[in-house]
């Protein structure tokens, strides 16, 4: 290919705050029967006036300040004038010139920075629900908070751009102020897509904002249809239009939704019904200094802290709540069960959340730490040993081999459990890794 | 003396001491409306059943000893401009697009009112959206000046003060983003007031500007008026402009003497093109308050506010007019009248890419260019005095015609608007029958200096006690 894509990415999360962006009602909208969470705040009604959630903003610079942005020392919100019908005041609060966080990064396992542009606080809109030839409108997600996270035309394939995502949502969840639940809607993405010519460097004169992705599957088969469309354009001489379209699953590819030469002039101005908002230096250590350890400190820590690989520290940092899980019973194997001789070393506790999956949610710490034990005595099997005895079942079993060598990698099961009658106390993920490492010399 | 004819003062006395009940001074007023609002069309919504509804518990809560501490308000008759939401009454805010709008909530100042005891008798007529000058603009009918019905009432809140100088009711709300209280309060020979933005609650009044509009009213007397700052004032969890500012008994400070207070006359409120006869009045006035003459002072950005007030006005108006598409209360926007739409295309222009630079921008750094003009002035002198209008009332019809002419006659109170700062309009004369109102500015928060120096004047003059021949 001679074109090398170009592609930006943004980011919409909702804040899972108790009450809404600007006015009390409960944000937690998902499944309630409609308009039952509204005011006349949030249904835009005559004379009222919106009051920001601080919480909210807090949250909106804790997730600047997680994506390494610059916080500003002052901001205001603007309104985004524009007509629909699920937004009630006929203008959104937004944020403009002066977002809360701009200029950060972020960066990839390749070491790859992505630019942060800007993160800001906004406002959800309300829901429209077709039925037949009427329209009904749900006010309920109606003034929900929300925050826009915008990148750099940084990516060059879906690739990197799922990557992202995937930090991203870890990021938000580890500091506990989105779901970022795709599928209730309260992360949604919007990847902008065009290509150069290999040796260029400036931008492309066009740019394909793809919407309504609710997955991140779909925001993948999305660009690579992007970026296959667009080749096919460009080698035909001719420019891809500046356009939004919108994903269609069921025919998989993306489809025109709106030429951009519509597009809205939005009459940005600052709103003036909330005053200019100021943060000092302290303030913005207090939010800092409120903030959760973050995934990536949290990797390397336990890497560090518990000799782990850095194959199970990623698994186990992957969510925040397994991750305290873990830390929990490891800290309770070590005290809380003292009068027990054997302990189960933070290795064997994860190799046992990582293999077994156990309920975290039912199963409390110190239950696990019982159940590792009468499991058996957990201990590792001296390497040299295990390699023998695996080479000579692998020898003696030259069918499983060539099976599991096919792809048939369920034989493994077999192959553990014949190692198991050698070893009946060994850590099933130490015969396992064995079993790996060598039964590819056997083809 | 009739009861509808009381001041807050005296109804206050008046029910304290059992002289007469809420009841009687709420029929009293009901009676004035009934024999004279046919001709003035000072009210939308006359809301007869509840007010005395109330009144008569009011009465009820007197006789069970209810002291005027927690409920200074209690029993007095009064009417809100018809921008002020009232749950459960209609609230037009005299535009088509509203004409059955019926609000679920009550304004906060609304709420505070209610609070004290006040006795809503009904809602006022008033410029549609509170756009004019004149009370004309009205898809309900213009409301008639007391004082001579072929004139303007002065506007916006050309029905609360119709009211109050009619003595249809004791007190009446209404809102300033331009002079929409001292215009019409001048106009009608009664007292408005415009406190500082932020000193009163916006929450649950339709929108005009919402950088500009403040919260205010109108009564009989400069006393009247602190009493309902009492009430009014502070701040308000659900308007995030209002500010914690302290809230001083506004009436205990009235009576402090002022002598030897500095007055400043901006040399350029007294230019060609004000009537001679209101400067002379005015300067009459100033005269009252300080023997030696004022001290001038410079506004020099005053040319500048007009274009100015008309570029960030509209400019909102244009966003705060959006809601009401008709979708889920209200009617459509082909029910919006003329000026409304004039204000929201002007408004839509001056917002677009492009030309946001060069009109909004600008015309905010004049803002600011003008809110340092009264900053410096104040260091200078403690207030400053100056005519309400640049003109006497004009006839109805005369103006409705030429917009730029109507908007003309807001140049002496738009200022104060775009400082944030307060003014009150006190009567102080009256030129071919018809009444002259002075504004006193002051510095942000300075509400008490305003009425001392309101209150000196009226104990010295008698403009103030003048009544139109109805």
């Amino acid at each position: 290919m001679n074109y090398t894509p170009v592609i930006g990415l943004e980011v919409h999360a909702e804040l899972k705050t108790k009450s809404k962006m600007f006015c009390g009602c409960s944000s937690d909208y998902f499944g309630q029967k409609p308009n039952t969470h509204t005011c006349p705040v949030c249904l835009g009604l005559p004379g009222a006036l919106p009051v920001p959630n601080k919480k909210a903003i807090e949250w909106c610079i804790m997730i600047g300040l997680a994506l390494n942005c610059k916080i500003a020392n002052f901001s205001k919100f603007d309104r985004k004038n524009y007509f629909y019908p699920d937004l009630p005041k006929g203008y959104q609060i937004s944020q403009y010139d002066q977002p809360f966080c701009q200029k950060g990064s972020v960066k990839l396992a390749n070491g790859k920075q992505i630019g942060i542009t800007r993160v800001h606080m906004e406002e959800d809109t309300g829901k429209l629900i077709h039925q037949g030839d009427s329209t009904l409108i749900d006010f309920n997600r109606s003034g929900v908070p929300l925050v826009e996270i915008v990148t750099e035309p940084d990516f060059e394939n879906a690739k990197e751009v799922v990557e992202y995502l995937k930090k991203l949502q870890q990021i938000v969840r580890y500091l506990s102020v989105s779901d970022a639940d795709m599928e209730k809607g309260n992360m949604r993405l919007e990847p902008n897509v065009s290509l150069r010519k290999k040796d260029v460097k400036e931008l492309p004169k066009y740019k394909v904002e793809v919407k309504n992705i609710n997955s991140f599957r779909f925001v993948e088969k999305a660009i690579v249809f992007e970026i296959k469309r667009q080749t096919e354009i460009l080698e035909n001489g001719e420019t891809p239009a500046q356009e939004t379209r919108g994903w269609d699953e069921n025919k998989q590819k993306t489809v025109s939704q709106r030429a951009k030469e519509a597009a809205n002039d939005y009459r940005y101005f600052p709103e003036p019904d909330i005053p200019p908002i100021r943060f000092t230096q302290d303030q913005i250590s207090k939010i800092k200094s409120q903030m959760p350890e973050l995934p990536i400190a949290k990797l390397s820590r336990f890497i560090k802290d518990y000799l782990l690989s850095e194959y199970d520290a990623e698994i186990l940092t992957r969510e925040k709540d397994l991750a305290d899980y873990f830390e929990k019973t490891v800290n309770d194997a070590k005290d809380s069960v003292k009068y027990l001789t054997i302990r189960p070393s933070p290795k064997i506790i994860a190799n046992w959340l990582i293999n077994k999956r156990p309920d975290i949610d039912k199963i409390l710490p110190a239950r696990l730490i019982k159940e590792i034990i009468l499991a058996g005595e957990l201990t590792r099997v001296d390497d040299i040993e295990l390699e023998k005895v695996i080479k000579k079942i692998l020898f003696e079993n030259k069918k499983a081999v060539a099976d599991y060598n096919s792809g048939k990698i369920q034989v493994i099961g077999f192959l553990i459990g014949k190692t198991k009658q050698h070893f009946p106390k060994a850590d099933t993920n130490q015969i396992k890794t064995m079993i790996g490492k060598l039964i590819s010399l056997y083809t | 003396m009739k009861l509808n004819q009381l001041t807050i003062k005296q109804a206050q006395e008046g029910l304290r001491n059992r002289k007469f009940s809420s009841v009687e001074i709420t029929k009293a007023c009901l009676e004035q409306i009934k024999k004279h609002d046919k001709k003035l069309n000072a009210f939308i919504t006359i809301t007869e059943r509840e007010a005395l509804e109330s009144a008569g518990k009011a009465d009820e809560l007197v006789s069970q000893g209810e002291t005027l501490q927690d409920k200074p308000l209690l029993g007095i008759p009064i009417a809100l401009k018809d921008i002020f939401s009232t749950k459960g009454i209609r609230t037009t805010a005299a535009s088509n697009v509203l004409k059955d709008y019926m609000p679920v909530y009550d304004a906060t100042v609304v709420e505070k009112l209610k609070n004290a005891g006040a006795v809503i008798i009904g809602k006022t007529n008033c410029d549609a959206w509170a756009h004019g000058s004149s009370g004309e603009n009205s898809d309900f009918g213009p409301t008639k000046n007391p004082w001579n019905t072929e004139y303007v009432p002065g506007g916006s809140s050309s029905g609360s003060a119709v009211s109050v100088a009619s003595d249809m009711c004791i007190v009446a709300t209404g809102t300033d983003t331009g002079g929409s209280i001292r215009h019409p309060a001048s106009f009608c020979n009664v007292v408005g007031l415009k406190p500082t933005y932020g000193r009163v609650s916006r929450y649950g009044i339709v929108a005009m500007a919402s950088s500009l509009d403040s919260i205010g009213h109108i009564t009989k007397t400069v006393e009247d008026s602190a009493i309902i700052l009492n009430t009014a004032s502070g701040k308000d969890p659900k308007d995030a402009t209002t500010l914690g500012f302290p809230i001083p008994d506004y009436t205990e400070s009235l009576k402090k003497e002022i002598k030897g207070i500095k007055i400043g006359v901006p040399r350029e409120y007294f230019i060609k093109g004000t009537d001679p006869q209101v400067s002379a009045l005015v300067k009459k006035a100033i005269l009252v308050l300080e023997k030696q003459g004022a001290k001038i002072v410079e506004l020099p950005h005053t040319q500048f506010a007009n274009p100015c007030y008309y570029i960030i006005q509209p400019s909102e108006v244009s966003s705060n007019l959006a809601r009401y598409d008709g979708i889920r209360f209200g009617l459509g926007r082909e029910n919006f009248g003329d000026e409304a739409k004039r204000r929201i295309m002007l408004g839509t222009y001056t917002l677009s890419a492009g030309y946001y630079e060069a009109y909004y921008k600008k015309a905010m750094q004049i803002r600011t260019l003008v809110k340092k003009d009264f900053e410096s002035a104040f260091t200078k002198v403690e207030a400053i005095i100056t005519p309400v209008s640049p003109t006497l009332p004009w006839k109805l019809g005369e103006k409705v015609d030429d917009p730029l002419k109507m908007y003309l006659s807001d140049i002496f109170t738009i200022t104060a608007n775009l400082a944030g700062i307060p003014g009150l309009a006190v009567p102080c004369g009256f030129a071919e029958g018809l009444p002259v109102g002075m504004q006193i500015l002051g510095p942000q928060f300075s509400e008490e200096l305003l009425f001392q120096i309101g209150y000196a004047y009226e104990q010295a003059t008698e403009w103030h006690k003048q009544k139109p021949n109805l």
